[in-house]
Parts: structure tokens; C-alpha cells; sequence
């Protein structure tokens, strides 16, 4: 039995952690603040294998598991890297791989590996969002409609979205009718957008109608690396408090010896350290036992949103008046933990989710607008 | 990640399922815990020589000690309690004895004393308490002051213990005394083994926020005991104490405690209503619960974690430290949202009409247990941060001609 990483992904761990440090300090990370992803800092990941990690062996990537995918969204937290990696690296693949056609396959999952294709993805439809705010209508061979809060909107090639709740189509970013409206968010390592569109051709992801299950599986996915995504920036944040409780002297002593500093700490690790176990437990379900996807991807979701806030919060108020200043940067983790927490439903929509998944209560019906 | 035990304890599984489906204790009645808040009923204790006899209890104690004698391994103890649990069976006794006493004369103890007392220990006939707390010495242990003289080849103690569990059952204290009375805190305890029949013991139970009488104070008047029942050197039983609390946390921090907790949470959620809806379909209910599912799941995990670092021989840092303090709290949450929902008549308690069919006060109320004792939750936060983090202890302060004072740091914290 072994429970935790392999060496290979512990291997992998390492190798990410320092290549995104090297190329991510606190300087780079404000001045590149709401911009396009650095093309150097996208060659290198792909030179890394962080784009074909989910992809096959024959399409050009490297057939590696949701757990690696875990390890990878963990790190960008960690370095709240300014990467369009959910979209492009995790969502897009899996759509593909999971409701397209083989050939299909063939002919989108090479240019993802390859770094060449980068992937927008809209899931706010089915992902309880206020749905008043966008809806997608196919009609023959053409879109019309807006996509609200679009992920990875500003790098993208192409976009994935839903459309009726059980079809996927893929659009790309230079078709008739695309227009692209970013929106101001909180957190400024990652972009989103609202997609408009109006008499756009697209693709359709396999079948029109027969995605459901991979749209469910698609947001699964999504919400674990979120998860994942949090657990990275939170960890951070709670080592930097640690630290700045032992260097900051008040009333002859570190900060760090008054046990109300102190046991905020003992309480966020004690957070902490049981979510790690529960993110790695649901990516190694998310491949090993299909059948307990959600729900853990839920739980996670959920877990992870709701002790990053606790942490984030906390890591703040205890580096005192530097804490709240920009200059220090520390505002970056909390913002993408923020944004993190509220992206493909937030806690209490996810734990719904894992009702619903249980069997516990009836979906609710949407209403419509 | 591999999460399969490996085809090597296939055999042994079979082997635990089969004594499952051919094996079952005899009926008896209690509304105590045996060994821990009444005397093992003869029922209790044949289960237990049966389950000693075939491995499942006692199962790495050496045979020279009345044990089962096989080698320590983590996964067989890990199937065991699985297929008990599986089939309703009650696993083997466990109390101070068994849990706490037993494993530290295996480390610390001499071959006599393991002869004398381990056998009868583990087959439930003698049942011991931990003399450690004294009113004046809680979270800090090391203060206590029962002291005992040697005189001649007896130990002489005299003093006051408190909040002993199981006294007024119990035939054996190991207990904590000063016998270095000029010696530097840490360094003048010594651990004693003391029968509890001795003229000067008074043991007055005290009735819990629960109900029961579960601890007791116990008074010690030139009460006359062996010298060789001493466990260690003179002056190291601070040492010996730690070793003992070590099994203590190890056997409160049991990761698979909230499991059963959540299970039956659900299934009241399910059955209960609140006017006329179900309960499970009230959304602040069931939020509630589900955010209790999701720690519930996460320290179900943490324990797959710890379990696996150290069946791998992996190196185990904070994680190890936060399991009693996520336990107990999470406990506490669970037993909340259950008498929560059950509104009035989660009240209702020790077999009143109407009340559920589980005594949801009770589990609640019994909490503190966890809460306050086996080191509090804020000494948790301090071992946490301390031992975990590497933050600075607190300094200490003393009240000094009408103002405090800081005092120079002495000392390490036990806390039992
Ligand atoms: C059900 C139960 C069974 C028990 N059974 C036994 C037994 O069998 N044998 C035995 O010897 N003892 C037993 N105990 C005693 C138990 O070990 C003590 O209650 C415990 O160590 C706390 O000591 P105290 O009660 O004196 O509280 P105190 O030490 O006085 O603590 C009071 C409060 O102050 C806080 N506090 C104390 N020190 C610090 C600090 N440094 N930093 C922050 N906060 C602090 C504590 O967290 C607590 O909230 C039992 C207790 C309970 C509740």
C-alpha cells in the first residue's frame, strides 16, 4: 500500500516548483499583471510536459493520470502562475478524449500537447452560475448567443463551451461573429472574458446532445484542480505567515510566541494537512473509480475553498498593515484564492452537487429567464 | 498510489472472515463500558480469550506474556478491525491497561514486571488507572506533587490524584509521584505500579456533566507499596510518563473515530422532519452536513496517509501531530448538527420516552472528553505549533510583589 506520490511525481513536483519560481518573482508576477501569458513561460511548461500531461502517448502527450494533472494545477497555485492551464491543459483534453470522435482526436489533442492550441473554456451554464447573464444557442451550423466568465479567455486560440446543458462545441477565436469582452477580476494572474457570439460557425465536441456525462466529468475535473489550485496558494500563504510571525518582534518578542498568532497557525495546519489528503485521494479516484468522481471532486471543491478563505484571511491579518499593502504581494495569493473559491460554483453549490450526487435531494430544476 | 493491501494479505483476510462468520460473544447486557466504567462481565472476558487464542487481540504481545505472539504489522491489525466492523463484532478489550500500560512495560519495563503483569491485563482480569492528574497539576503535569519516601523496601505516598478514570474498578494505578524532591521538576517523578487494595487509598467517585461517575478523586495517606514497583529509574518518570502518553494519543487520535459519527448523521438527516419537511431537505441541514461529510472524508484519508508513511517507514511530520485536535472537533461538530436537528427532542436524554433511538446528547456532551482531556485542545495547538512549526513557546510569568512578572522558561509540557 502506499498512499501519497510516486518519486515520478514527486520528481515532476520538483521540477515545476522550481521552474515557475525561476521565472516568477514578485516583480515579474505585478508587471505582467493582466496580460497574455509570457510566451517563453508557455514554451518552457510545454518543454516540461505540463500540456500533454493528459494526453496520450499516440497523440503526442504523455498518458499521465488526473493525480499528475493534481500535482501540476497545485504548483501554479503555488506560485499563482499566470498560466492558462485549466482550460488549455486539463478541460480541453478531456473533452476531447472523452465525447470527441477519433478522428477528432487525431486532429485537436496533437496542437494541445505541442503548445500550439490554447483553450478558453466557458462551463458557467451548468456550473450554477447566474445563468441570466449568457446562454449559447445552436441553430444548424452557427452559434448566436453570449458565454458568461469565460476561464483563460485572453490567451486563447480556441474556446470551448457548453450549449443546452449536454452538448459541447469548440470555437475558434478568429470565426465570423467572436467578440471578446474581458472583465476586471479581482485576481489578475488569470483572465476571463465574456464571449458574445453571432452567426458563428463551430464544432461540434462528438455528437450534438450526447455530452452530459462528459460535461459532468469535464466540471469535476475543473473543481478538483481548483481545489488543488487553492491548496498550493494556501499553503504558501501559511509557511509566509509562519515565517513573519518568527521575524516580526512586538512587545520584546516574535509575534510568533503570542498564542493568539500562534494557535491561528496550529489551526490553519490542522486544516490544512487533512484537504491534501482528501485532493490527493479524489484524483486518484477520478481515474481509478469513475463512480466516486463527483462526489469527491465536490468535497474537495468545497473543502479546499472554505479553509483557503480561512488561511488566505488569516495569513493577512497576521503580517499586520504589510499584510493589506501591495507592495508585499501577498494580496496576489488571496485574490486567486478568492477567485478560485467562486470559479465553477462556489462551496455551497458544490456541496450541493454532492447531494444531488448521492441521491440525497433532486437537482434543482433552472429556472428559466 | 496503490490503496489495495497486496495480494500477500489476501490469505490473512479470508482467514479474520471466516472466524467472523463462525464466532460470536455470548449475549450480555451492560450499559457500562467493560473494563473502563465496570468490572468485564464473564461473557466480555471469554470473547477475549477466544480472541487472544486465535491472534485477533493481543495479537504482537509475546507469548511468555500471555499474548498471540505474532510479528508487528500494521495492515493484519488494519484487516482486523475491518472485518470486525463489517460483521458487528466487538474487537478485543481496550482500556488503560491494554492501550496505555501494557506497550510501555514492553519498552520500558523489566522481564518480572511483564511477567506479573501483562498476562492478567490483557485477558480484561485486571484493570488499571492512570494516577497522573492532581489538582494542582493539569496541562502542567510536571508540577505534580504526591510524593513518595522510600522506607526500607516500601514506597510510602502520600498526596491527592484527580480526575482518575476508572478507579473504583480498577486493581492497579500506575501513577506519577515526586521522589527528588530538590530535583529540578522534570527530574524528581518517578512511575510506580500501585495496587489498589493498599490501606490509605479513599477513592470518591465524581459524576460527570454525563451523568455517570466515571473519574474519581483518589486521596493517598502513608499508603505502602513495594519497592521494586517502579517503573525506570528513580527520577525518570517523566521519561516513562511520555512513553505511556505516546500510546495515549495514539489511541485517542484514531482516525476512524468520525466515521460511524457522519454515517449515522446521514441516516437521521434522512428519517428525521422538522415541521412537515424531511430534514435532508432543508438547505441549511443539509449544508451543515455536508460540509461535516467532507472533513469527515478528509481525516479518513489523512489516516490512509499517516497509515501508509508508516507501514513505508516515511518520515512523518505535522501531519502526524493535528489528528486529535481535527478529531475532537469534528466530533463535537457532528454530535452538534445531529441534536440540532433533532430540535426538542435532542434534549431528551438517558432513555426518556420519545427520545431517538441514538443518545445524541450523550455523544455530545461526552466530547469534552476529547476536548479537555489526553492533552487539551489548546496544548494540542501548542505541540502543533511548537513541535510541528517550530514557533517559540510562551514565556512564563509569575505574580511577584503585586505585579507579574516574567519568569525564566523552564521545562517541556507534557499534558496528559
Ligand atoms: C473524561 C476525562 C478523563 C480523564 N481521565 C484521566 C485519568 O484517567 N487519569 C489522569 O491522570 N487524568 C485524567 N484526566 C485529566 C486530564 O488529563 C486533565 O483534565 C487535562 O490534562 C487538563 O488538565 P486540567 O483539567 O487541570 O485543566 P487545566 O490544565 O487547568 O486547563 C484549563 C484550561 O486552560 C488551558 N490551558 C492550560 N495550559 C495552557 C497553555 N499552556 N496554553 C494554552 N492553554 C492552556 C487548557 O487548554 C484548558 O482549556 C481526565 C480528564 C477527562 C476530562
Amino acid at each position: 500500500m502506499h498512499f501519497g506520490l510516486s518519486e515520478e511525481q514527486t520528481m515532476l513536483q520538483d521540477m515545476l516548483r522550481r521552474c515557475l519560481e525561476e521565472r516568477l518573482d514578485l516583480e515579474t508576477l505585478k508587471r505582467t499583471a493582466g496580460q497574455p501569458c509570457d510566451p517563453e513561460l508557455w514554451r518552457a511548461l510545454v518543454e516540461l510536459g505540463v500540456t500533454g500531461a493528459l494526453i496520450p502517448e499516440d497523440y503526442g502527450g504523455s498518458g499521465l493520470g488526473m493525480l499528475e494533472a493534481e500535482v501540476i494545477a497545485e504548483a501554479m497555485g503555488r506560485s499563482v502562475a499566470p498560466v492558462p492551464y485549466l482550460g488549455t491543459a486539463v478541460l480541453a483534453p478531456l473533452a476531447w478524449q472523452l465525447a470527441g470522435t477519433p478522428e477528432q482526436r487525431e486532429r485537436h489533442l496533437g496542437p494541445i500537447a505541442s503548445g500550439e492550441h490554447r483553450y478558453g473554456v466557458g462551463l458557467t451554464e451548468v456550473a450554477g452560475a447566474p445563468r441570466q447573464f449568457g446562454k449559447v444557442t445552436l441553430e444548424g451550423d452557427r452559434a448566436w448567443g453570449r458565454c458568461y466568465f469565460v476561464l483563460d479567455a485572453s490567451d486563447a486560440s480556441h474556446f470551448l463551451l457548453t450549449a443546452n446543458g449536454d452538448t459541447l462545441v469548440v470555437i475558434e477565436r478568429g470565426a465570423e461573429g467572436v467578440s471578446i469582452e474581458l472583465l476586471n477580476d479581482v485576481d489578475r494572474t488569470r483572465s476571463f472574458a465574456v464571449l458574445g457570439l453571432e452567426r458563428t460557425p463551430f464544432e461540434t465536441v462528438g455528437e450534438p446532445g450526447r455530452a452530459a456525462q462528459a460535461i459532468d466529468a469535464l466540471l469535476a475535473a475543473g473543481r478538483l484542480m481548483l481545489a488543488a489550485d487553492t491548496f498550493g496558494a494556501a499553503e504558501v500563504m501559511l509557511f509566509r505567515a509562519r515565517d513573519y510571525s518568527m521575524e516580526r518582534f512586538q512587545f520584546d518578542r516574535p509575534i510568533g510566541s503570542f498564542q493568539g498568532v500562534k494557535h491561528l497557525l496550529a489551526n490553519m495546519v490542522t486544516d490544512l494537512e487533512p484537504c491534501r489528503s482528501l485532493i490527493w485521494y479524489a484524483a486518484h479516484v477520478f481515474d481509478a473509480e469513475p463512480a466516486e468522481r463527483v462526489l469527491h471532486a465536490c468535497h474537495a471543491k468545497s473543502l479546499a475553498s472554505e479553509i483557503g478563505k480561512f488561511i488566505a484571511r488569516s495569513s493577512i491579518e497576521i503580517h499586520g498593515g504589510m499584510g493589506f499593502t501591495e507592495e508585499l504581494g501577498l494580496h496576489l495569493w488571496y485574490k486567486r484564492i478568492e477567485a478560485n473559491r467562486q470559479l465553477l460554483g462556489g462551496p455551497e453549490t458544490v456541496r450541493h452537487a454532492a447531494a444531488v450526487d448521492q441521491g440525497w435531494v433532486q437537482p434543482l430544476t433552472a429556472t428559466a429567464t | 498510489m496503490d490503496l489495495s493491501y497486496g495480494p500477500e494479505y489476501d490469505d490473512f483476510r479470508a482467514e479474520v472472515r471466516e472466524f467472523c462468520r463462525n464466532h460470536r460473544p455470548a449475549e450480555h447486557r451492560s450499559r457500562g463500558i467493560p473494563g473502563v466504567t465496570e468490572r468485564p462481565s464473564p461473557e466480555v472476558l471469554a470473547w477475549q480469550a477466544k480472541l487472544i487464542e486465535h491472534g485477533y487481540a493481543a495479537r504482537t504481545i509475546p507469548r511468555e506474556y500471555g499474548g498471540y505472539g505474532a510479528k508487528p504489522d500494521i495492515i493484519e491489525n488494519r484487516i482486523i478491525q475491518e472485518e470486525f466492523l463489517a460483521a458487528g463484532l466487538p474487537l478485543g478489550l481496550s482500556n488503560q491497561g491494554i492501550s496505555m500500560l501494557v506497550p510501555t512495560l514492553l519498552e520500558v519495563g523489566t522481564a518480572e514486571q511483564c511477567t506479573t503483569y501483562i498476562r492478567p491485563t490483557i485477558y480484561g482480569e485486571m484493570i488499571w488507572c492512570q494516577g497522573y492528574s492532581e489538582p494542582g497539576a493539569g496541562s502542567d503535569l510536571a508540577s505534580l506533587r504526591t510524593r513518595a519516601e522510600l522506607d526500607g523496601d516500601e514506597w510510602i505516598i502520600n498526596g491527592q490524584k484527580i480526575w482518575t478514570s476508572s478507579a473504583h474498578v480498577a486493581d492497579m494505578c500506575f501513577i506519577l509521584v515526586r521522589t527528588e524532591p530538590e530535583a529540578p521538576k522534570h527530574h524528581g517523578i518517578s512511575y510506580l505500579l500501585m495496587p489498589m487494595d493498599r490501606p490509605g487509598i479513599d477513592v470518591r467517585p465524581l459524576v460527570t456533566m454525563t451523568g455517570d461517575a466515571t473519574f474519581n478523586e483518589v486521596f493517598l495517606a502513608d499508603v505502602r507499596i513495594p519497592a521494586k514497583n517502579i517503573v525506570g529509574a528513580r527520577g525518570q518518570g517523566w521519561h516513562v510518563a511520555n512513553v505511556t502518553l505516546k500510546y495515549e494519543r495514539g489511541m485517542l487520535g484514531n482516525a476512524g473515530q468520525g466515521q460511524s459519527g457522519i454515517k449515522g448523521l446521514v441516516e437521521l438527516l434522512q428519517e428525521e422532519t422538522a415541521g412537515s419537511a424531511r430534514a435532508m431537505d432543508l438547505d441549511h441541514y443539509r449544508d451543515r452536513l455536508l460540509k461535516l461529510q467532507g472533513r469527515t472524508l478528509a481525516n479518513k484519508y489523512h489516516g490512509m496517509r499517516l497509515l501508509s508513511q508508516s507501514i513505508n517507514g516515511e518520515q512523518t511530520g505535522v501531519e502526524g501531530l493535528i489528528t486529535k485536535l481535527s478529531a475532537t472537533e469534528l466530533a463535537y461538530d457532528i454530535y452538534s448538527l445531529a441534536v440540532d436537528v433533532l430540535g426538542e427532542t435532542g434534549t431528551l436524554y438517558d432513555g426518556s420516552p420519545y427520545q431517538a433511538e441514538r443518545d445524541w446528547q450523550k455523544s455530545l456532551l461526552g466530547c469534552f472528553t476529547g476536548i479537555i482531556g489526553g492533552g487539551s485542545a489548546n496544548i494540542q495547538r501548542n505541540i502543533i505549533a511548537e513541535r510541528g512549526l517550530g514557533l517559540p513557546r510562551e514565556p512564563r510569568v509569575r505574580f511577584d510583589s503585586g505585579r507579574w512578572e516574567l519568569s525564566p522558561s523552564a521545562s517541556n509540557k507534557g499534558g496528559n
